[in-house]
């Protein structure tokens, strides 16, 4: 990995983890615009590498929460496993999108999450 | 729990997953709000969010690996990353007020998308090499 962007990696997880922590959206929401603008990954990669990086965050937090019981594992598993099927759904519909659309998409979804912050 | 509310957060569920694995959110933006709603406390709804997100991207990074669009030395530097800046973002939400920062990141959002959507009008967006 070249330097430049193994430094502009390191800024945009510790940014996308600042904000996480600071208003309660998941990191994705600001890891991917950031790999897309900075980084210049292409939107397929922008959103696939988000979910491996959401991944090692969430399990890290999960290890710190669980060890002070605050997890409800019923509740984990009502959300997580249609989550999980989704998932699926959802990666294997994406390959059917352009990058352009992803974009668009994405922007919509941007839009959407930004106008409840205001508003909610 | 009644099979109703059940049935609503298995599908709430779904489409959080649909989403995640669409667009590479985690689902939590969905998540949170929905275990909120069925009782758990705030606190509780984020931890537990936390590790409805772990299958969820588990398996959309399982799938697109096999489309070969993750990139896993930059996912895995992201995520040690991000660690550290939740600590840091922990300690950071504790000293500032809560609701004007809430309204300043929503129009933050709204900005990086016209800046997203003017972006794919370009023609030939250039992108860094694939390992």
């Amino acid at each position: 990995m070249a330097r430049g962007l193994l430094v502009r990696l390191l800024a945009i997880g510790v940014v996308a983890g600042v904000f996480s922590a600071l208003f309660g959206v998941g990191g994705g929401i600001v890891l991917v615009p950031l790999l897309l603008l900075l980084a210049s990954f292409r939107p397929h990669e922008a959103t696939a590498t988000s979910l491996g990086a959401i991944a090692i965050t969430a399990l890290a937090g999960v290890v710190a929460y669980a060890l002070r019981h605050d997890i409800r594992y019923s509740y984990a598993a009502l959300l997580g496993v249609p989550a999980a099927l989704g998932a699926l759904v959802g990666a294997t519909a994406q390959q059917r999108f352009s990058a352009r659309s992803l974009t668009f998409g994405f922007a919509a979804l941007l839009v959407g999450v930004g106008i409840w912050l205001i508003v909610g | 729990m009644s099979v109703a509310t059940i049935a609503l957060a298995v599908a709430l569920g779904l489409v959080a997953g649909v989403l995640a694995g669409m667009f590479g959110v985690g689902g939590g933006i969905l998540f949170v709000p929905t275990l909120v709603g069925l009782g758990l406390t705030p606190h509780h709804a984020a931890a537990t969010s936390l590790l409805a997100i772990v299958p969820t991207a588990a398996v959309g990074v399982w799938r697109q690996r096999s489309y070969g669009n993750l990139r896993a030395r930059a996912a895995l530097v992201l995520g040690l990353a991000s660690i550290a800046g939740v600590e840091g973002g922990v300690r950071l939400a504790l000293a500032l007020p809560d609701h004007a920062l809430r309204r300043l990141f929503g129009v933050l959002l709204l900005v990086v998308a016209a800046q997203l959507a003017y972006r794919v009008r370009s023609p030939a967006a250039r992108y860094s090499e694939t390992p």
